[in-house]
C-alpha cells in the first residue's frame, strides 16, 4: 500500500504540469568559439520562444555544432564563422556537440543549452527525494511492523 | 531456479565446443583490435579498437553483461586464453600428461584486489588518452594479454584474472548484484568428496582457474562461470541458478579492499561524468594532456576524491552511528550499499556516451583501420547520436532506481551489524544528487 501511495507521489513529481512563466521572446545571438576540445562560452542559456542565433567561430580545425532535441547542426572552417538560427521552441537542456571529427577527444567536445528551466533536474531531484525519504519511511514502518509481528506470540 | 536442471543447457555447458567458438571469435576480435590500435588510423572514432572496445563492448559489458550475468563476460574473455593453453600444455581437454610449469602460489599478501583497485585506478588515471588514442588502447590490450601470458607461466591458475585484471576486479563487485549464480546443491556431498576434483582437476576437466573451492561459494565476485567445475564434479552436484537481484548483497563485506572497490568505481563515474560528458573544457584539456601540470592537478584530485573526499564523507556519516563493532569494519560492511549506485551510475553514464556514439560502430565496421574501405557500405554513414530523446529519463529512472537498491541494501547491511542505515542512505541521496546535476 505504502509502495502504490509512493508510485504515485512519484507519477505526479515527474509528470504533473508545472506553472510556464511566461517571458516575450526575444532575438539572442551567441558567439561561440569551438577550439579543440571545447566550446566557449559553453553554456548558455535563452527562454522558450527566443530566436536564437549561434555564430560558431572556429580557431583551430574545422568544428562542427549539433543540438542534441533540436536535430540542427552547423559547421565552421577554421577561422570562418558559420550562423545557425532557430527559435527554441523546446523548454529543457539539451548538449551540444561536435559533429565533425576534430581529434582525439572530440566525442567529448560537449557544450549545454538551457532553454527556460531544467524542469527535468528539478523532477528528477524530487524523485531523489522522493526515493530516499520513501525509502526510510517504508524500511522503518516495515521493520516496526515485523518486530511487532515478532512480539507478539511471546506476549 | 536452476537452469542447469534443463538439460539443454546442462549439455551445452558440459561441452566444451560452445564456449570454445566463441572463445576464439573473442580472441580473433581481441587480435584484430590490438592490431588496429597499432596500425589503423590515429583517429578514434574511426578506428576499430576505439569504437568496438570502448563503445560496442563497454556498452554490451556495462549496461547487459554485468547487470544481468555476472561475470558472464569473463566466462568468454580471451584474454586469459593464450596464457592458460601454455600452462595447461593443452587447448581443450586436460591432457593425458600435466606439462612441466612453475605452478607457484600466487603470494598471500597480495591475495585481495588491491591490486585490481590500482591497475584500475591507473587506467582511469589515463582515461582522457586511452579511450580517445588508437595505439595507446592496443598497446594497453597487447600489454595485458602479454601480462596474462606471462603470469600464467609463473604462476598457478588465473593469476591475473583473479587479482591484476582491472576490469575483473569490478565486474567481480557488480556481479553480485546479478540474477544469476554458479552454486553447489548438497554441501554433505562436497564435504564427503574425495580429492575434490572441481578445485584440483580431473580427466574431464581443470581445477578450479579462479582458485576458488565452489563447495564454499556463497557469492558470485571470485567465480568467473568458467564452468570448469560442471564438467569436473563426479557427483553432478553444481548447479548455475536464477535467483532474486543483488542476493549476494543480503550478507554485507567485511573487507576494506572490496569496499574502496565500491568507492573507486562510484567516484570514477561521477568524475567521468562531469570530465568527459560535461561542457567544462579545462576537465577535458586537464584529463587529456598527460604529464602537464594541468594533468597531475587532475590527477591528485581524482584521486583526492576516491581515497579522501567521499571516503571521508561516509566515515563522517556513520561515525556517530551506534554499533558494538568497530569504525573499520562498519565501514566496510556498509559500503556494500554503494554497489547497486555505483552499477546504476555507470549505466546512467554509459548510456549517454554509448547513445551518442554508437553511429561510429556502423562506420567501423565498414572500414576498421580507417584505410578508405568500404566493406559494407556504411564507412560515410554520417554520425547521428540516437535516443536521445528518451536519454534524461532513462538517466534519471537508472539513477533515483539506484538509490532506491541501494537505500534496500543499506537497510539490510545495517540490520546484519545491528546499527542505523540513514547516514548511508544519506550519502546516497547526496552522490545521486550531484550524478543528477552532472548528467541532466
Amino acid at each position: 500500500m505504502m509502495w502504490l501511495l509512493l508510485g504515485l507521489i512519484a507519477l505526479v513529481v515527474a509528470f504533473a504540469p508545472l506553472p510556464a512563466q511566461f517571458v516575450a521572446p526575444q532575438a539572442r545571438t551567441f558567439q561561440v568559439d569551438a577550439r579543440q576540445f571545447a566550446y566557449s562560452p559553453s553554456e548558455l542559456k535563452v527562454n522558450p520562444g527566443d530566436t536564437v542565433t549561434i555564430q560558431l567561430v572556429s580557431t583551430d580545425v574545422v568544428h562542427g555544432l549539433y543540438l542534441d532535441g533540436y536535430d540542427i547542426s552547423v559547421q565552421a572552417d577554421p577561422g570562418q564563422t558559420a550562423t545557425l538560427t532557430f527559435i527554441a521552441d523546446k523548454p529543457g537542456s539539451f548538449r551540444f556537440r561536435c559533429n565533425v571529427t576534430c581529434g582525439a577527444m572530440h566525442p567529448f567536445m560537449i557544450g549545454k543549452l538551457t532553454v527556460g528551466t531544467n524542469d527535468w533536474l528539478y523532477r528528477s531531484v524530487g524523485l531523489a527525494v522522493l526515493a530516499a525519504a520513501g525509502s526510510v519511511a517504508y524500511f522503518a514502518f516495515h521493520s516496526h511492523h515485523e518486530n511487532t509481528q515478532h512480539a507478539t506470540p511471546n506476549t | 531456479m536452476e537452469l542447469t536442471s534443463n538439460k539443454f543447457v546442462k549439455g551445452l555447458l558440459l561441452n566444451r565446443y560452445p564456449q570454445y567458438t566463441v572463445f576464439i571469435v573473442m580472441l580473433a576480435g581481441y587480435i584484430f583490435a590490438i592490431l588496429a590500435g597499432l596500425i589503423g588510423t590515429p583517429v578514434g572514432s574511426r578506428n576499430f579498437s576505439i569504437v568496438f572496445v570502448w563503445i560496442a563492448w563497454w556498452a554490451i559489458l556495462i549496461l547487459v553483461a554485468v547487470p544481468f550475468f555476472g561475470r558472464g563476460w569473463c566466462a568468454v574473455c580471451p584474454i586469459p586464453l593464450p596464457g592458460e593453453w601454455f600452462q595447461r600444455g593443452a587447448v581443450l581437454s586436460p591432457p593425458d600428461k600435466k606439462p612441466k610449469r612453475l605452478n607457484l602460489r600466487w603470494p598471500k599478501a597480495l591475495r585481495n584486489i588491491w591490486l585490481q583497485n590500482v591497475s584500475f585506478l591507473l587506467l582511469a588515471l589515463f582515461s582522457g588518452v586511452l579511450l580517445t588514442t588508437p595505439n595507446i588502447t592496443g598497446i594497453v590490450l597487447a600489454a595485458m594479454l602479454f601480462t596474462a601470458i606471462g603470469l600464467s607461466a609463473i604462476f598457478e591458475r588465473r593469476a591475473f584474472c583473479r587479482y591484476l585484471c582491472p576490469v575483473g576486479g569490478f565486474i567481480g563487485l557488480y556481479s553480485q548484484t546479478a540474477p544469476i549464480e554458479l552454486r553447489i546443491k548438497d554441501k554433505q556431498v562436497c564435504a564427503a568428496c574425495v580429492g575434490k576434483p572441481c578445485y584440483n582437476g580431473n580427466e574431464n576437466g581443470y581445477g578450479c582457474p579462479w582458485d576458488v573451492f565452489p563447495g564454499g561459494l556463497t557469492k558470485n565476485t571470485y567465480c568467473g562461470l568458467c564452468m570448469e567445475c560442471i564438467r569436473t564434479c563426479p557427483h553432478d552436484n553444481i548447479a548455475i541458478n536464477l535467483r532474486p537481484f543483488s542476493a549476494d548483497l543480503a550478507k554485507p563485506s567485511t573487507r576494506m579492499d572490496e569496499a574502496f572497490k565500491a568507492f573507486i568505481m562510484l567516484a570514477a563515474a561521477m568524475i567521468y561524468a562531469g570530465v568527459l560528458l560535461g561542457p567544462w573544457g579545462a576537465l577535458k584539456d586537464a584529463a587529456y594532456n598527460v604529464g602537464a601540470s594541468a594533468w597531475f592537478i587532475y590527477a591528485i584530485i581524482f584521486l583526492a576524491i576516491i581515497f579522501l573526499v567521499l571516503p571521508g564523507l561516509f566515515t563522517l556519516g556513520i561515525l556517530k552511528t551506534k554499533s558494538a563493532l568497530p569504525l573499520k569494519r562498519r565501514f566496510a560492511s556498509l559500503a556494500t550499499a554503494l554497489i547497486p549506485l555505483g552499477l546504476m551510475f555507470w549505466i546512467a553514464f554509459s548510456l549517454s556516451f554509448v547513445l551518442t556514439n554508437a553511429a561510429y560502430i556502423f562506420a567501423s565496421l565498414s572500414d576498421p583501420l580507417g584505410l578508405g574501405w568500404n566493406l559494407f557500405g556504411a564507412a560515410n554513414a554520417a554520425w547521428q547520436p540516437m535516443l536521445t530523446s528518451i536519454l534524461a529519463p532513462a538517466q534519471t529512472l537508472a539513477l533515483v532506481g539506484g538509490l532506491i537498491w541501494s537505500a534496500r541494501t543499506a537497510q539490510k547491511a545495517a540490520s546484519e551489524i545491528k546499527t542505523s542505515s540513514i547516514p548511508v542512505v544519506a550519502f546516497c541521496f547526496i552522490t545521486t544528487l550531484v550524478m543528477l546535476w552532472l548528467l541532466l
